[in-house]
C-alpha cells in the first residue's frame, strides 16, 4: 500500500502538470479562434506561456538544485535574442513560420545553454549569497552586452559589431539588433499553441529528470553535498547539468517571448524580471511544479488584466517576498510553519490509519 | 613474525598474518594532518587486508574521524600518502576515492533525509547505473532497464538489512537504528572495496549493537571486502575486529590483535584507564 501511494505521489504531480496545460488548452484555444478574446487577452497569451516556461526552468535551479539564481533573465534575453537573429536570417530562406519558430527555439536554447554553460563554470563553485549576487551580476552583463549589439544580415551573411549600426556595413538591409534599440521589425510568428507546446516540452524535461539518475544525483547533492560526495557524486559536474538545463529552457522560452512583439528591447530582460520569476517559484512553492505553473499564471496575468492594479505590482510583489523570506528564513516563523504542518501531517496519518483499520 | 607486530617494519599491518596471503586493500604512510598549530594526526602507518575487519580505536578528540576524514580526502593530508588497492589517492576528490573503492558512514548520521530509504540507495548507486542524460530525460535509450535494475540493486541491498518493507519511507523519518543501517547499505551500493564505520553502534542498545556486530560479519563474508570501524563499545571491538590500531592524540600507541591491545600498558593508560575514570 504504502508502494502504490508513493507511486501515486508521482505521476499525481505529473498528471496535475499536464493536467493544467491540457486545461488551460482546451478552453483557451477555441475561445481564440473564435475570436471570442479580446485583444488584451489574447496578446497576454504567448507572454503567460513564456513566464510558465521561465518559472519551471528557474524551479529547476532554485527549487531542486537549490541555488538562488537572481540572473535568469539573462539566459531569456540571450535566447530572446539569437531566436530573433535566427528567424531574420531565415526570412527568406524557410518560408514556414512554425518551422522558423521552432528553429529559432532551438538556437535560442542553445546559445542560452552556452551562456548558462560559461556562467556556470565560476558560478556553481560557489555557494548561497554568493552565487546569488554573482549570478545577478552575470544577469546584467548580459543586459548590457546586449545593450550594445549590433546585428545585421544581407546578402554577403551575417554581420557583428560592439559598436553602432553604420560599423555592420548593410547592403540594402536593415540591422536585426540595434543596440539599445534592441530587435526591431520582428516578424511575430509565435501563437499560443507553440507556446502551449514549449510548456509541454520544459515540463516533460524537469519532470523526466526529477525521477531519473541525473535528478536524484541533484536532490541527493540539495539535501547532503557531503554524504552525496561521499558516495561518488562529483557535484561540480550535476550542479552544472542542472544549471545548463535550466539555462537552456529559459532560452527557448526568451526565443518565443522575443517573437511575440515586433520590438523588443535589452532592457525588458532586467533585473526585475529575473526577480519576477523567482517569485512566481518562491510562491508556487519551489519545486512544486503544478503550484508553480498556478502561481505564474495568476500572478503574470492576473495584474496584467487589473490595470489599475499593475501600477502597484512591483510594490506587492517586494512586500510578498519579503513576507516569504522571513516566512522561511527566520526561526520563529519556521517553528509555526513546522506545527502547523505536522498537525496536518498527524491528520493525514490518523486518516490513514483509520483508512487501514476499517479495510482491514 | 609475532614480535615485529608492533613496528612498522617490515610490515605495517595490523595483522600481518592476513597480509601474506591477501594484497591490502588500504595502505597509508607516515599520514599526518595539522590543523593549524595542532597536529590532529601524525606518523599514522597501518595496512588493512582485502578481507579484514579492523578497528581504530582512542579516547575523544584523538584524531580517529580525522583519520576517515584523511582516508576519503575530505581533508588534504600534510604529510604521507594513501595506497588504495595499489593505487595513489593523492590530489583526487572524494568523490573520486569513492569511485576507487572506499565509502564510509558519517559519525552523525548523514543521509538524504528528504528522500525515500531506495532513492537513498539508487544514489549510492549512482555510478554503476548506465543511463545517460539524454535517457534521463527521454525516458528512451535504455531508461526502463535502468531505473528496474537499479530498483531491483536497490530492495536487494535493504532485504540484506531487513529493511524492503521500509522502501519507500521518507529516510529522515526512520527510527534512529534503521537510519544507520541505511547509511551503511547507502556506503555498500557504491560497490566498494572497504567500508569505513564511524562509531555504527553509537547510541543503539545491546540488542541492536549485536545484530550490528552480526551485520558487519556478513557484509566482510558475504561482499567480501574489508570494515574498518571507529567504535568507543569496547565489547564490540573486541569481539569483531582481528587487527586493532590505537590512536591517542593523534599517534598510534598499539597495533595488534585484541588480546594484546587489551594487554597493552600504553592502551590501558591512554584509554582503558581513561574510560575507568570517566565512569
Ligand atoms: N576541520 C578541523 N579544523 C580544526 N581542528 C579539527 C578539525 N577537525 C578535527 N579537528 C581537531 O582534531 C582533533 C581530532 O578530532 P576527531 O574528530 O578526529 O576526533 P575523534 O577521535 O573522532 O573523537 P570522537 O571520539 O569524539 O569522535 C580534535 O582536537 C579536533 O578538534
Ligand atoms: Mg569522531
Amino acid at each position: 500500500m504504502n508502494k502504490l501511494k508513493n507511486l501515486n505521489k508521482f505521476t499525481f504531480t505529473n498528471i496535475q502538470s499536464y493536467g493544467i496545460v491540457l486545461l488551460a488548452f482546451i478552453i483557451i484555444f477555441p475561445l481564440q479562434k473564435a475570436g471570442l478574446l479580446g485583444n488584451q487577452i489574447s496578446g497576454l497569451l504567448v507572454p503567460t506561456c513564456t513566464y510558465v516556461v521561465m518559472a519551471i526552468s528557474l524551479s529547476l535551479t532554485v527549487g531542486f538544485l537549490g541555488e538562488l539564481s537572481l540572473g535568469h533573465a539573462g539566459f531569456m534575453s540571450v535566447g530572446a535574442f539569437s531566436g530573433v537573429v535566427c528567424a531574420a536570417c531565415l526570412q527568406n530562406s524557410i518560408a514556414s513560420d512554425p518551422l522558423r519558430l521552432l528553429i529559432a527555439i532551438i538556437v535560442g536554447g542553445f546559445f542560452a545553454g552556452v551562456a548558462g554553460l560559461v556562467i556556470g563554470i565560476p558560478v556553481i563553485r560557489l555557494r548561497g549569497d554568493y552565487l546569488a549576487i554573482v549570478t545577478l551580476a552575470f544577469g546584467e552583463i548580459i543586459k548590457n552586452i546586449m545593450n550594445c549589439l549590433y546585428v545585421g544580415f544581407d546578402k554577403n551573411g551575417i554581420h557583428f559589431s560592439m559598436t553602432s549600426a553604420e560599423a555592420l556595413g548593410l547592403i540594402d538591409a536593415k540591422p536585426i539588433l540595434n543596440g539599445p534599440n534592441g530587435a526591431q521589425a520582428i516578424t511575430k510568428i509565435s501563437t499560443f499553441t507553440s507556446g502551449i507546446i514549449l510548456i509541454v516540452v520544459a515540463l516533460f524535461i524537469v519532470l523526466n529528470l526529477v525521477n531519473s539518475k541525473t535528478g536524484r544525483a541533484v536532490t541527493a547533492i540539495r539535501d547532503n553535498r557531503i554524504a552525496a560526495e561521499s558516495v561518488g557524486i562529483g557535484v561540480t559536474k550535476y550542479k552544472l547539468t542542472a544549471f545548463i538545463i535550466s539555462a537552456v529552457i529559459a532560452g527557448m522560452a526568451g526565443a518565443l517571448y522575443a517573437m511575440n512583439f515586433s520590438t523588443i528591447k535589452p532592457t525588458k530582460f532586467d533585473f526585475n524580471t529575473s526577480i519576477l520569476i523567482l517569485v512566481f517559484v518562491v510562491l508556487g512553492g519551489m519545486k512544486n511544479i503544478p503550484g508553480v505553473m498556478i502561481a505564474t499564471i495568476v500572478l503574470y496575468a492576473m495584474p496584467e488584466l487589473l490595470r489599475g492594479f499593475a501600477s502597484y505590482r512591483m510594490l506587492i510583489y517586494a512586500i510578498v517576498l519579503i513576507l516569504v523570506m522571513l516566512a522561511t528564513n527566520s526561526s520563529g516563523a519556521k517553528q509555526f510553519f513546522e506545527k502547523i504542518s505536522s498537525k496536518i501531517k498527524k491528520d493525514e496519518n490518523a486518516d490513514v490509519q483509520n483508512g487501514g483499520v476499517s479495510n482491514g | 613474525m609475532d614480535k615485529s607486530r608492533m613496528v612498522p617494519v617490515p610490515s605495517n599491518a595490523i595483522m600481518p598474518e592476513r597480509d601474506i596471503d591477501k594484497t591490502p586493500i588500504l595502505e597509508t604512510h607516515h599520514l599526518g594532518i595539522d590543523f593549524g598549530g595542532l597536529t590532529a594526526v601524525d606518523e599514522l602507518s597501518l595496512t588493512v587486508g582485502k578481507t579484514e575487519i579492523a578497528g581504530l580505536i582512542g579516547p575523544n578528540g584523538a584524531g580517529k574521524t580525522t583519520v576517515f576524514n584523511l582516508l576519503t580526502n575530505v581533508y588534504q593530508p600534510t604529510r604521507g600518502t594513501i595506497m588504495l588497492d595499489g593505487k595513489s589517492t593523492a590530489r583526487k576528490t572524494t568523490a573520486q576515492v569513492n569511485r576507487m573503492g572506499i565509502a564510509r558512514t558519517f559519525q552523525n548520521i548523514r543521509l538524504f533525509n528528504n528522500m525515500t530509504v531506495l532513492d537513498n540507495i539508487k544514489v549510492g548507486l549512482h555510478n554503476s547505473i548506465n543511463q545517460p542524460l539524454g535517457a534521463s530525460i527521454t525516458r528512451l535509450f535504455g531508461y526502463r532497464a535502468s531505473e528496474k535494475k537499479s530498483r531491483e540493486e536497490a530492495l536487494q541491498l535493504l532485504s540484506f538489512f531487513g529493511m524492503e518493507n521500509m522502501a519507500n519511507m521518507q529516510a529522515g523519518s526512520l527510527p534512529y537504528g534503521a537510519q544507520r543501517r541505511l547509511e551503511i547499505a547507502r556506503a555498500l551500493a557504491t560497490h566498494p572495496g572497504i567500508i569505513l564505520l564511524d562509531e555504527p553502534a553509537a547510541g543503539m542498545n545491546p540488542s541492536e549493537t549485536a545484530e550490528l556486530m552480526e551485520n558487519i560479519r556478513r557484509i566482510r563474508d558475504e561482499f567480501q571486502i574489508a570494515v574498518m570501524l571507529i567504535e568507543h563499545d569496547m565489547s564490540l571491538v573486541m569481539n569483531i575486529c582481528e587487527g586493532i590500531c590505537v590512536l591517542d592524540h593523534g599517534k598510534v600507541i598499539a597495533k595488534g590483535s585484541p588480546e594484546e591491545i587489551k594487554a597493552n600498558p600504553a592502551v590501558i593508560e591512554a584509554y582503558l584507564g581513561k574510560k575507568k575514570e570517566a565512569n
